[in-house]
């Protein structure tokens, strides 16, 4: 249903939790251990931002894509601002999830699937396991939109769930990954090194927001990493946009991203030719 | 029994020659001929050829013409009441033109239609600044009675009140009725002599008969429709052309068929004015040719680019009354496309091919109002084609093929927009619509217009509760629909009496059967408003706000409810409910001519007409504002995505619907994926809508152009669907304005 977000569960969750800072930006910005915590195996709640059927640009084919709320990384150019925080979100029941899903699934089984976005889902790794597994067992098509950083917490064997790992990955040069999203570029390699390793396919998502990740050189270095990687069926360059800009101002944040514009074609070509030099199959 | 008439023995010998014979050879049976004769096509596009210089010219030729008719309204207006024979024959380019003939002596110059009404004649004329002629206002006033006066004289007051308050407006009391699909092709495939005898021998039928008041009005009017054959026949003669035999190739076909449209166009002026099923026939006739080496496949595409600009410049002399409820100058030259015949085979042919790439051809336009019956086995070559076109222009409507074919066979067409009929064999007596939504109001205001205070529904004890209580309210919402339904069919019945008696459609009706299946086409509008606001009264708390006359004019709702567009059965019951209801109440009510009640979920811009008469709603929608259109869900209330919202209209049932179910989607195309990928998503969302029991969709895929136009006109794309690829939408709510401008932006270059 339609409930607003702005702020006020985050708020009660500080207030319980007692926390000493009060000022709301810094406590918004930080990253809660309940952000992270795993829950029991039994109907896991999961939290989500909303839903939504009939995509197109989520995977292939028409899909039924859940934002789940809870990201670790803090993007300077999130368009989900609010959905950094898991609590912030809609308690949602695997159960339920899947009474949802359920009312698609003769129609996605024809030409689409499920996607689970957010947010990173895999801040909710024990719920998304479970409506994997669950959207497996119905014949339908699993993908996952996830920008890699905790990919450790999933075993080999609950990757075998997801049909298409969708991977966001926010550049090639370390500097400038750590400047994006705060976070080292690192663990998001690993895993999809040993996404190919397990030959799980996977599309690779670069966001290009001119002035911030379209240095020819963090380019280069994210085309270099990708290329050896034959388990990428695609590349897509997502540009960057401003719709998410209203998110930041309704939740007071600072958005330093405020008067950037979007790429032209032209620098959306020359990024494209990056990665389509070296073999890659690029949108 | 018809045969080929003995003078025309010879020509229609060799007409029919190399045809594969059958009962349609002895009677008229354009199914049969149809059936044994057509070939379906399986393969893409690659085989159509592109628009001639011919045809270039022919089209820039008329785009002065069309600059000058935008700048004045209309380019030009003709005072000789119009008929099959008024107008001496008319070009655009006669030494040039391949398909001949205009509803008036000159190109978009438009012909007064008086046996409607006067009074409407002579306000569209002074609207357009023209002076009515005032020997004609003394004939239609003195010595010859009108529809629309006819109508008027046996209104009764409590229809006339409905009317004036805005809950049964749009009526066809002041307008050609339209809705009837003369069978055109008739004309091609026998020539109009044999369709002479075999009218004769339907009143012979009839001679025996005792004259009750049924048989005479039959014989009346198949008088009428013996008297517009011969006319047709020699309006077609006038213009070079013996229509007398059938036709003897493809250009013929198509020539005669359109004769036959012709006609029906300077008799009448019906809203909707739709042409049928043409291309499959038509391609049989193209087959043979290109077989026999007598045309080209560019030849080919020729005919039918040539046609279409006939149908694009079809125009109708209109009131300003009339263009507030149908804006745009429609015409609804529906012609079907595609489907699949009732032995499996797909009824695709090059042709449904020929008739898409006109609009590649010529440009995107409204008109031809192509359709394209949908179903899963479609070829796939068809598919793509189709939807791709639909990416390039937004210029088709796509309709469930497996709906339709079980209750009107494989040779049915579309009038206007949703409504289907068995070519030939099924008229439909136009109703418009009701508005659903006052309804609604005047039930929790004791039947009292909640605009003017005026008493107009039957008098019912008013509600007083502080909250509303479902129950209660469709406890008063159950007498409403009783009155509503029953003023509505007794309005329709004095309509269609009157335009039998006064402005009967003789030549559309000579290419029917005799006896055909007639259904009363009744409508409601503000559908996902009346199921919004029942929702938030049954699962919130809704308090009415009640002005110094103790009308609800406002409501304030506590609360959390479900909304109808989200595929949730909690809101969408309630939709159906409304619907089947509505439906049993007008099935309540004797029909003129014992018409088979059918209702739409239809408004087409009569939305905008009907918002503005209603007050505040239960749902949130103020006063005023414009309704959704059609069956769509409220905008903005569908918060789940396209296919969520396809799958809550797509439950509204089509038995108590009968007369069509409508639904508009607006998209903005992803850059993202190859342009294969692109098409089969497309194709996928049209399966799925369509096997979950969709029954309509018109899609608008907006590109560059029509992204600027929907950045200064929202409203004109309903069910916008503005998407970016992880992009979670509910949170924020940018005005469409703000979203497009964004889209615009981000978009530049990439569509």
């Amino acid at each position: 249903m339609n409930k607003s977000l702005v702020g006020s569960r985050y708020e009660l969750h500080v207030a319980r939790e007692g926390a000493a800072e009060s000022k709301v930006l810094h406590d918004y910005l930080a990253v809660y251990p309940g952000d992270e915590e795993e829950a029991g195996e039994k109907d896991v709640v999961g939290f989500v931002h909303s839903y939504e059927v009939g995509t197109t640009v989520d995977g292939p084919g028409i899909r039924f894509v859940a934002f789940l709320t809870g990201c670790p990384l803090r993007c300077k150019f999130c368009h989900n601002p609010d959905t950094w925080h898991k609590h912030n979100g809609h308690p949602v029941p695997v159960s339920r999830a899947m009474r949802q899903i359920g009312k698609y699934a003769n129609v996605l089984k024809m030409s689409g699937g499920v996607t689970l976005s957010g947010g990173d889902p895999m801040v909710q790794k024990a719920f998304v396991t479970q409506v994997f597994r669950r959207c497996k067992a119905l014949g339908l098509h699993t993908a996952m939109e996830t920008a890699g950083r905790l990919g450790d917490r999933f075993s080999d064997q609950e990757l075998q769930d997801i049909d298409l790992e969708i991977l966001d990955i926010k550049g090639g040069d370390p500097a400038t990954f750590q400047e994006v999203c705060g976070h080292p570029l690192k663990p998001t390699l690993e895993f999809a090194q040993r996404l190919a390793a397990l030959g799980r396919p996977a599309w690779i998502r670069f966001v290009l927001v001119p002035g911030l990740t379209d240095g020819h050189d963090n380019v280069e270095k994210l085309a270099d990493l990708v290329a050896p990687l034959k388990n990428v069926e695609r590349v897509e360059i997502l540009r960057f946009h401003q719709m998410g800009r209203d998110k930041w101002h309704k939740l007071r944040i600072p958005y330093g991203l405020e008067s950037f514009e979007p790429p032209s074609a032209e620098l959306t070509e020359r990024v494209r030719e990056q990665f389509r030099s070296r073999g890659l199959t690029v949108y | 029994m018809a045969t080929v008439p003995k003078s025309n023995g010879a020509r229609s010998e060799s007409a029919w020659r190399g045809f594969t014979g059958g009962a349609w050879q002895t009677r008229v049976n354009l199914r049969d001929f149809i059936q044994r004769n057509y070939t379906p096509y399986e393969g893409d596009g690659s085989f159509l050829q592109g628009p001639t210089e011919r045809t270039k010219g022919m089209w820039q030729k008329l785009k002065p013409l069309f600059a000058k008719e935008r700048e004045k309204g209309i380019l030009d207006v003709s005072q000789v009441p119009s008929s099959i024979l008024a107008h001496a024959p008319g070009y655009i380019d006669k030494a040039n033109e391949i398909i001949v003939g205009l509803q008036t002596e000159a190109p978009l110059k438009r012909a007064i239609m008086p046996f409607g009404g006067w009074r409407v004649v002579a306000a569209s004329l002074e609207s357009y600044g023209y002076k009515p002629d005032a020997a004609l206002g003394e004939i239609f006033t003195k010595y010859r009675k009108t529809h629309n006066d006819g109508v008027f004289d046996a209104y009764t007051p409590e229809i006339r009140k409905a009317r004036s308050s805005g809950i049964v407006t749009g009526l066809p009391d002041a307008y050609g009725r339209g809705r009837i699909i003369g069978d055109y092709r008739r004309v091609a495939l026998y020539g109009v002599d044999f369709l002479l005898e075999d009218k004769a021998r339907e009143k012979r039928e009839l001679d025996d008969r005792h004259s009750t008041e049924e048989v005479i009005r039959l014989r009346e009017e198949l008088s009428e429709q013996l008297r517009s054959l011969k006319e047709l026949k020699e309006m077609a003669s006038r213009y070079g052309h013996d229509i007398s035999a059938p036709a003897a190739n493809a250009r013929e076909a198509v020539q005669w068929t359109y004769f036959g449209y012709l006609a029906a166009i300077k008799q009448q002026n019906g809203a909707a004015m739709s042409a049928g099923r043409l291309s499959t026939f038509w391609d049989i006739y193209f087959e043979r040719d290109l077989n026999e080496g007598t045309l080209t496949e560019a030849q080919a595409q020729e005919i039918v680019d040539d046609l279409v600009i006939k149908w694009r410049i079809v125009r109708f002399l209109r009131a300003p009354e009339y263009n507030e409820l149908f804006s745009g100058d429609p015409v609804w030259v529906t012609e079907v496309v595609g489907g699949m015949g009732e032995d499996g085979r797909t009824l695709v042919t090059k042709s449904a091919f020929r008739m898409l790439q006109t609009l590649n051809n010529l440009g995107a336009a409204p008109e031809p109002n192509i359709t394209v019956f949908w179903s899963p086995r479609l070829p796939v070559g068809f598919k793509n084609f189709a939807i791709k076109a639909s990416i390039d222009t937004s210029a088709i409507q796509y309709e469930s093929d497996d709906l339709m074919r079980p209750k009107w066979g494989d040779d049915c067409a579309i009038a206007c927009c949703v409504s289907a009929m068995r070519v030939g064999k099924q008229m439909q007596f136009f109703g418009a619509r009701v508005n659903l939504a006052k309804t609604l109001l005047y039930a929790l205001n004791g039947g009292r217009d909640e605009v003017t205070g005026e008493q107009i529904g039957p008098m019912l004890a008013p509600i007083t509760a502080e909250v509303l209580d479902y129950d209660e309210v469709l406890g008063r919402l159950d007498p409403m629909l009783d009155w509503l339904a029953k003023t509505y069919v007794n309005a329709l019945n004095v309509i269609h009496y009157m335009h039998d008696k006064y402005c009967y459609e003789a030549v559309e009706m000579a290419l029917h059967d005799r006896d055909v299946l007639r259904t009363m086409a009744c409508g409601i509008a503000g559908l996902s408003h009346t199921a919004d606001s029942l929702s938030a009264i049954k699962y919130a708390k809704v308090r009415p706000v009640r002005d110094a006359r103790g009308l609800m004019v406002d409501f304030k709702v506590e609360g959390e409810y479900p909304y109808y567009g989200n595929n949730e059965d909690d809101a969408d019951d309630i939709a159906k409910l409304l619907v089947s209801k509505m439906m049993g109440k007008i099935r309540e009510y004797p029909t003129y001519r014992d018409a088979v009640h059918t209702q739409s979920v239809l408004t087409i811009t009569s939305n905008v007409v009907y918002g503005k008469k209603t007050g505040t709603t239960p749902d949130g929608r103020k006063k005023g504002e414009a309704f959704a259109p059609g069956a769509n869900p409220s905008n903005g209330r569908d918060s789940h995505g396209a296919l969520a919202a396809l799958l809550s209209v797509a439950k509204i049932p089509y038995d108590d619907a009968e007369d069509g179910i409508s639904l508009t989607l607006s998209v903005v195309p992803t850059a993202l994926g190859t342009e294969a990928e692109r098409l089969a998503r497309g194709c996928g969302a049209l399966d799925a809508y369509f096997s979950s029991g969709g029954f309509h969709v018109n899609i608008n895929v907006l590109n560059r152009e029509t992204l600027a136009d929907a950045m200064k006109h929202p409203d004109k794309y309903p069910q916008l669907t503005v998407r970016v690829s992880g992009y979670a939408v509910n949170f924020v709510k940018l005005t469409k304005e703000q979203q497009l401008d964004v889209m615009n932006r981000t978009f530049h270059g990439s569509m």
